[in-house]
């Protein structure tokens, strides 16, 4: 494959990154959409908005976080130096707050009263409604029925901080469809309605405003690697839903040909089952406002995911990554249920840190290939979340015997 | 000349507008669905609507969606769709058929071959949802090679600086959403029908069809005045599944007696 002179220019003009990405909405939504693309661009030229998002940042977010040296999984890996880049220590306990912190303040600037949103694993879930009760704004969550079931103690969380949790029966009630109901609630509050979008997709700007949001992540390491090391590190691995905490991470690396990046989706009980690995298991589709790897069928009907993990059961990736897959600069590869449920243990009983589940998939695949790495290759997980939220899945997944092991 | 075309001009000569039905293709399994689809014109339907069934319809309200689930749980697909219309034209050359539904399927088939099949089982044009103009540039050519209209949605937030984008590949008729919202919701007030369709009219020539929240013969009636269509879609669907085929095609009479009754 034909390498680029840079894999950071994207998207084009009409949000297109290569065929993938663009604006596949119903009408309605068009001009408020060019709104907010409109928006964002003006926000994005001004110092005090830049200034103002820095500001939350350090100050509500509790940023730069640690890009913490993991002795004990590196001892126990025998391989590659591990960090982990602790998004899990943020307000609210993951990356999805980098990203609500600058969604609402252009929801602000463009005078929206209303914020609707979408939630997996209730993490975006729990970001947007406390940057509503920071803003004192209106806050409505859409989330699958399945997931506020395995995601109980955000739901609790979201009431709290005074938003409204919509219940998503259709499909499967997971994310995806929580995301068609929050589509459908948007077509019908065009006038005083944000959407704040969770992840690297949707319709052109979001994949690349969420993508400008979570560079935070990548930006801190750059700096804390060089400080920590003397030197650039030589992989990043971290785990897709969307992919917005990994596209966070990458980023701002997509142009060091020496560092070696890779994304880790959910493989579920396996690929050749029920999984959510879109590129490795899907084709390129149109759903949710824009073009796409999805897992579907040959009428184009759009699979059900499946993943242990709330925040990666999802069948489709945001479309940049499915052009970095194309073009080959970023390796994907996928981590089964319960090769994510060991990793959990290991993190938790090696370094006394809790990671969501969405994170030990990244865990797992470091898991993997860093015993067969040098004792100087430097090697950065995204820790994406922490893990509170996910200790009712563990236990049922461990069952009696395990849990009895684990206490 | 096209059937839609057609259609429109006969229309025009008894000064009346046209009733537009749609149901959702294999609803409730394929066997009824064709029974419903070819009782329509007799029902008085001058134009149909024909559902693609789609997993994922973000612009449709629950009857829609049911709709829509019932049809892919009895092995509704887009080839059944086409099967379908190919079937309802054995026996009527004259009503237009306009498919309506989301992208993917259509991507999936392929849009080129598709607008190909399409027009070869007799389908006249095609609505698309979430194919806006900034993207309808993959499909509308294809269209266009198979002599099928593509038939643009304009909403109420399709203002004067919007319609003219919208418009630029607008073929057939013109479908004008009233409400800000998904299918089978509220309601929009005539006084708020007439504006639109008049200011649509500004732009276009086409004839424009009116949808979404029209469930009655009287609510049809008045749109019939003030637009060359009354679209109706949940109302149907709703009565096809609640009460059956012969439920369904009674209100699409009553329905056209309303249309027809408008402007006499
Ligand atoms: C902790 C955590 N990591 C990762 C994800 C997946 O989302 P994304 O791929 O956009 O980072 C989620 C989503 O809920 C999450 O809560």
């Amino acid at each position: 494959m034909q390498s680029l002179n840079t894999y950071r220019a994207g998207p084009d003009e009409r949000g297109h990154f290569g065929i993938f990405g663009g604006r596949y909405v119903a009408e309605t939504l068009m001009p408020l959409i060019l709104e907010v693309e409109k928006a964002y661009a003006s926000a994005k030229a001004d110092p005090a908005f830049e200034a103002e998002f820095r500001e939350l940042l350090a100050q509500y977010v509790g940023r730069p976080n640690p890009l913490y040296f993991a002795r004990r999984l590196t001892e126990a890996f025998g391989g590659a130096k591990i960090f982990l880049k602790r998004e899990d220590l943020n307000h609210t306990g993951a990356h999805k707050i980098n990203n609500c912190i600058g969604q609402i303040l252009l929801a602000r600037r463009m005078g929206k009263k209303r914020i609707i949103a979408e939630t997996g694993a209730g993490q975006h879930g729990v970001a947007t409604a406390t940057v509503c009760a920071l803003f004192g704004l209106q806050c409505v969550i859409y989330m699958g029925s399945t997931d506020i079931e395995r995601q109980m103690p955000n739901v609790y969380r979201m009431k709290l901080l005074g938003a409204e949790v919509k219940p998503v029966t259709s499909g499967a009630a997971t994310l995806k469809d929580a995301m068609n109901d929050a589509l459908r609630d948007w077509v019908s509050n065009v006038h005083d309605t944000y959407y704040l979008i969770g992840t690297v997709a949707g319709p052109h700007p979001y994949p690349a405003m969420v993508r400008d949001f979570q560079s935070v992540i990548g930006e801190e390491v750059r700096v804390q690697i060089l400080a920590q090391e003397g030197r650039l590190p030589d992989s990043l691995v971290a785990c897709i839903g969307g992919g917005s905490n990994a596209m966070g991470l990458f980023h701002p690396f997509l142009d060091e040909p020496s560092v070696r990046i890779i994304g880790v989706e959910a493989a579920g009980h396996g690929l050749d089952k029920l999984h959510a690995a879109s590129l490795t298991g899907g084709k390129p589709g149109v759903l949710h406002g824009n073009r796409t790897y999805l897992l579907q069928d040959a009428d184009g009907q759009i699979a059900e995911a499946h993943s242990i993990s709330a925040g990666l059961d999802y069948p489709g990736i945001g479309p940049e990554h499915s052009w970095l897959h194309d073009s080959g600069r970023v390796e994907y590869v996928s981590i089964k249920d319960d090769e994510a449920v060991q990793a959990f243990q290991h993190c938790t009983r090696l370094e006394g840190i809790i990671p969501a589940l969405e994170s030990s998939h990244a865990i797992a695949h470091a898991a993997k290939i860093a015993p067969a790495l040098p004792k100087d290759h430097l090697m950065v997980i995204n820790l994406s979340g922490r893990g509170d939220k996910d200790v009712s899945t563990i236990a049922k997944a461990l069952g009696d015997i395990h849990l009895g092991g684990l206490v | 000349m096209s059937r839609i075309q057609k259609r429109f001009d006969q229309l025009k000569a008894e000064n009346r507008a046209a009733l537009v039905t749609f149901i959702m293709a294999g609803d409730p399994d394929r066997a009824a669905c064709q029974a419903v689809l070819n009782g329509l014109p007799a029902a008085g339907a001058d134009l149909i609507e024909l559902g693609m069934p789609f997993t994922d319809p973000m612009a449709d309200g629950l009857a829609i969606q049911l709709a829509g689930q019932r049809a892919l749980a009895a092995g509704g697909s887009l080839k059944a769709t086409l099967e379908l219309v190919a079937a309802f034209r054995k026996t009527d050359q004259e009503t237009p058929i306009i498919l309506m539904g989301y992208y993917n399927p259509i991507y999936a088939w392929g849009p080129e071959k598709f607008a190909a099949d399409a027009a070869l089982a007799g389908v006249d044009g095609l609505i698309i949802v979430d194919l806006p103009p900034e993207e309808a540039g993959e499909l509308v050519p294809y269209l266009r090679a198979a002599a099928m209209d593509f038939i643009v949605l304009t909403t109420p937030t399709s203002d004067d600086s919007r319609l003219p984008v919208v418009l630029a590949n607008a073929s057939g008729f013109v479908y004008y959403v009233s409400i800000a919202g998904v299918t089978g919701t509220g309601s929009a007030t005539q006084t708020a029908i007439a504006e639109a369709v008049a200011r649509i009219h500004r732009h276009t020539d086409l004839p424009v069809c009116v949808g979404f929240g029209i469930r009655t013969p009287d609510q049809a009636a008045e749109v019939a005045r003030a637009a060359e269509g009354a679209v109706v879609g949940s109302a149907i669907v709703s009565v096809l599944a609640e009460q059956g085929p012969a439920q369904a095609l009674a209100l699409v009479e009553s329905l056209a007696a309303g249309v027809r009754a408008a402007r006499k």
